[in-house]
């Protein structure tokens, strides 16, 4: 039990998927305009890459093993993308003006770089099923974490007196890169 | 008299200034040969005007009615001639005109005859009309009219507050009223009382006022009718406003967009009972005011003067603006506005709203230095009266997001000034709140149109649908029609095919047809509502029917006789 | 190799079944959209747009056919907010599209001879009248959409801007942008 704890500790903490291992940047910096659409974003994300985790989990070991191991890459896109369209439905079914907010980020989780990511550390982690698991919503969880903490910044940064050549993206850059510095501060929590 | 009294959180001690205008008796103004008497001088829609140019008018007559729920009347100040219904400069923030009633006293002063209320024996609501009919409004600055607060919605209130407090700078108009008129105030308590059915009376003065307390407990004591408790509370702006006195009184937190009555207490002034006393006791409407002047004056104090009274006779009652003198502030320094018209003549005139005019001067009131970057110090959530947040307010105030302003409870702010007058940095927050709240208030004007609008157009097209149809089922009734009478003569033709001529048979068929359709045409538009007639009508209605007959009847050549 | 294609061909079997089911299952009947651009818009029905109305614009918005700039009555605050609920970047109001100040048309008593055209041109139904009867617009019903302008064979209806009075003031904007003094 306290393996899954520092699992989910480490994922969502020291080794965070955007601030410590930059991946997932694209919807880091595309939908943390509003704290709904990131709060939206985040949980699409959660769910996507939980569910990832656990069936590339059960793909890499009892379809592919290890004479397959070179379609590995292949087949979690596929399996990626087969959630990514179960959940664009869902989410176009379940609440429209969220999947117009998301937009192109929906589909786009697919080739999220985070989303692959986590799998494929799986499975060179050697990570068992339970592992595998929340391995993949620790990072999900730590991916919403700094999105939702981004969101709720760059809204406050809107009604800022910025001045204009840091308008817009770039101070959001700065700022990034700043929380980017305090999460380095979670470093050595767990060894 | 121990009586627990609470704390609100924060508040500020600003200067008082009170004892510059608190030492001399209200004065009368003489009568003078203009009033300029404004149409809107309360919250809520403007009166209806009810006289024109060149119209005489007494004393007392009122010269605009109420209208709409939320309104009240205005009278004529003095008897005169109406010379003018336009625009007029008005002691509004805006500086903009507004419609008044101009009136040239003729010198008379003639009143119209007062009927004093019988308010123990008058119906409720008929009380409340004629409350609504004598003009009056909340003299406290917020001029909300007063049959509408006297008219206890459901029950459920059982604490009558009047507002004695007078925390503002300067201001002293109250504290005169209680100690020259406490008895005739505690008059017109007794008649709030009466109408609220409220159990318990509390009378809250700031404990800086310690003649008025003395005046007060003195009158009553003397009164039998109202068990009134007069309660010093300790001074701290903003102790009067309405939901911080009712929370130092008596305990009771006014909930979030909520008014005093939501916790069971109403919450008048004292000016306004003494108006109150006069419209019931004496049956006169709410014609004069008192009013402080104070400031860089020579003579400061209390005035009673009319409504209408322009602002620059009013200062000229005080002997006039002393030299180096820099415009005038209405209302107290810390909720008041600047007059927009710095002239000398100032022909802006005393409203129900206008509790005090404060002519200002550089040493009184130094010039703010400019504002600096909000720092985030908090020291304006600390002073915050209605425990809100200003700095975050402000900051999406200043950057125009309305929707995450309002979020921080923005329309809980009480406007009292606090914030901007502890604020290191001299940000006039209260400025921000008031723009940002105006701004909602235009797009919830626009929503409304809006919503208005699309309504109206969905029944617009839903109506033009709707003819449309009417129209083509009536074509086809028609076409359906003439089938069937096509039909129906078909089969008379059949009938009497032994006859000799089918082609006659077929047109007197037509013409049968045509005869049935005109009488049951007359049918449908025999008189309607005839049944249930008393005899009477029934025989009025015959001998109306017989002359008209006779009329027809009548020979022409009678025009020749 | 074989085994490869198998396990590949299985998987996105498997998948295919799911999203098949799932497409059924979550199938999107209208779109609720279309009621939350149409709160946004103005509802002057001035066809500014060149849509014959809010609904229908709104309806065009939510197809992605039509651009959101398009909308004059709402101004450029009218464009922040489409963009935001759909979650583009605001743009400038399209070219010949400024916005106005907001109006009201006014019918000359003396010039109008009754002909009805003006009723019928109303979107909002704002104007009373009979034939061969003088018109009159009812102002706060009014949404200044200016249809009513050219069917006026007589041309006497105009627009007059609502001026600002005590009722709708607005207090200013405290900060005072500097301006630049030759």
């Amino acid at each position: 039990m306290e393996n899954y704890l520092l699992i989910l500790i480490a994922t969502v903490f020291v080794n965070n998927i955007v601030m410590s291992k930059i991946l997932g940047l694209c919807p880091f910096m595309g939908v943390s305009r509003k704290l709904e659409t990131a709060i939206g974003m985040g949980a699409a994300t959660t769910f996507v890459l939980t569910l990832a985790s656990g069936t590339s989990y059960l793909i890499d070991t009892y379809l592919l093993g290890h004479d397959l191991a070179y379609l590995r890459t292949l087949s979690f896109i596929v399996v990626i993308a087969g959630i990514v369209g179960f959940t664009e439905m869902f989410i176009k079914k379940t609440s429209p003006v969220l999947f117009r907010v998301l937009g192109i980020y929906l589909p786009l989780i697919t080739t999220n770089c985070a989303v692959l990511g986590i799998p494929l550390l799986n499975v060179m982690e050697q990570h068992n099923f339970m592992e595998s698991l929340f391995f993949g919503m620790g990072g999900a969880l730590g991916f919403t974490l700094v999105l939702v903490l981004f969101a709720a910044m760059r809204e406050r940064l809107e009604a800022a007196e910025v001045p204009k050549p840091f308008k817009g993206t770039s101070i959001a850059m700065i700022t990034a890169g700043l929380m980017s510095l305090a999460f380095m501060g979670f470093a050595g929590l767990i060894k | 008299m121990t009586r627990k009294l609470f704390t609100f959180n924060g508040g500020v001690h600003p200067e008082g200034h009170k004892d510059v205008s608190n030492a001399t008796p209200i004065a009368n103004l003489p009568l003078l040969p203009r009033y300029v008497v404004p149409l809107r001088q309360h919250i809520g829609t403007p009166a209806r005007a009810l006289v024109q140019v060149g119209d005489t008018v007494l004393r007392g007559q009122m010269i605009g009615a109420a209208e709409g729920y939320v309104s009240t009347a205005v009278h004529a100040p003095t008897s005169g001639r109406v010379v003018a219904l336009e625009p007029h400069e008005v002691p509004h923030p805006s500086g903009l005109a507004d419609m008044c009633v101009v009136i040239e006293s003729d010198g008379l002063d003639q009143a119209v005859e007062f009927q004093p209320l019988d308010w123990r024996n008058l119906d409720p609501s008929a009380l409340r009309n004629r409350i609504r009919d004598l003009g009056l409004a909340g003299l406290g600055g917020a001029v909300f009219p007063s049959f509408i607060k006297l008219n206890p919605e459901g029950g459920g209130i059982d604490t009558l507050i009047l507002n004695g407090a007078e925390c503002e700078p300067w201001i002293t108009c109250d504290d005169r009223l209680m100690r020259e008129r406490a008895a005739e105030i505690l008059q017109g308590v007794a008649v709030m009382r009466h109408m609220l059915g409220a159990r318990e009376v509390l009378i809250g003065i700031e404990d800086n006022k310690p003649e008025a307390i003395a005046a007060m407990r003195a009158a009553a004591a003397g009164e039998a009718e109202v068990i009134a408790e007069v309660v010093s509370i300790r001074t701290l702006y903003p102790t009067g406003g309405g939901k911080q006195l009712t929370y130092i009184l008596t305990g009771r937190e006014t909930p979030t967009g909520g008014r005093s009555t939501d916790v069971g207490a109403q919450v008048f002034n004292i000016g306004t009972a003494y108006a109150l006393y006069r419209a019931v006791a004496l049956g006169e409407p709410m014609l004069s005011r008192v009013v402080t002047v104070t400031g860089h004056v020579a003579a400061p104090g209390n005035y009673e003067a009319r409504l209408g009274t322009p602002v620059a006779d009013l200062l000229q009652a005080a002997g006039g603006a002393l030299p180096g003198s820099v415009g005038k502030l209405v209302g107290g320094p810390m909720m008041g506005f600047e007059l927009e018209n710095d002239a000398e003549d100032n022909a802006a005139p005393l409203t129900k709203a206008v509790n005090c005019i404060i002519v200002k001067h550089p040493d009184l009131f130094p010039a703010k230095p400019s504002a600096l970057p909000c720092i985030r110090c908090g020291a304006c959530a600390r002073a915050c009266p209605a425990d809100l947040q200003p700095f975050e307010m402000y900051w999406f105030s200043r950057a125009k997001d309305f929707g995450k302003a309002q979020s921080y409870d923005l329309f809980d702010c009480i406007e009292c000034g606090c914030c901007s007058f502890v604020c290191p940095s001299h940000i006039p927050l209260v400025d921000f709140f008031r723009f940002a709240k105006s701004e909602i208030w235009e797009r919830e004007r626009h929503k409304h149109d809006a919503d208005q609008a699309r309504t109206r157009h969905e029944f617009k097209d839903f109506r033009l649908e709707r003819e449309k149809k009417e129209k083509a089922e009536k074509l086809a009734a028609k076409v359906a029609e003439n089938k069937a009478r096509d039909a129906a003569t078909a089969a008379a033709i059949a009938g009497n095919a032994e006859s000799a001529d089918p082609e006659a048979e077929r047109k007197k068929a037509i013409l049968q047809a045509a005869l049935d359709r005109a009488k049951k045409a007359k049918e449908s538009i025999a008189p309607q509502n005839t049944d249930n007639l008393s005899p009477a009508v029934a025989k009025q209605i015959e001998e109306i029917e017989a002359r008209r007959t006779q009329a027809d009847t009548r020979p022409e050549h009678e025009e020749g006789k | 190799m074989l085994s490869a294609i198998l396990v590949m061909a299985g998987i996105g079997l498997v998948l295919g079944a799911i999203l098949g089911w799932a497409s059924i299952k979550f199938r999107v009947e209208d779109d609720p959209l279309v009621e939350k651009i149409d709160a946004v818009l103005p509802q002057t029905q001035c066809g500014q747009c060149g849509f014959p109305g809010c609904k229908p614009y709104a309806e065009a918005i939510a197809r992605g056919e039509a651009d959101i700039n398009k909308c004059p009555p709402g101004g450029e605050e009218g464009v922040k907010h489409l963009a935001e609920l759909l979650g583009v970047e605001p743009k400038p109001l399209g070219e010949g599209l400024e916005p106005k100040p907001k109006a009201v048309a006014v019918i000359d008593e003396n010039t109008c001879i009754g002909c009805t055209l003006c009723i019928q041109a109303c979107p909002v139904d704002a104007i009373v009248g009979a034939a061969k009867q003088m018109h009159v617009i009812v102002a706060s019903q009014c949404t200044g959409c200016e249809l009513c302008l050219p069917p006026c064979p007589v041309d006497c209806i105009h627009m007059e801007v609502i001026k600002e009075d005590v009722a709708t003031w607005k207090w200013r904007y405290p900060i005072h942008t500097m301006k630049q003094v030759e």
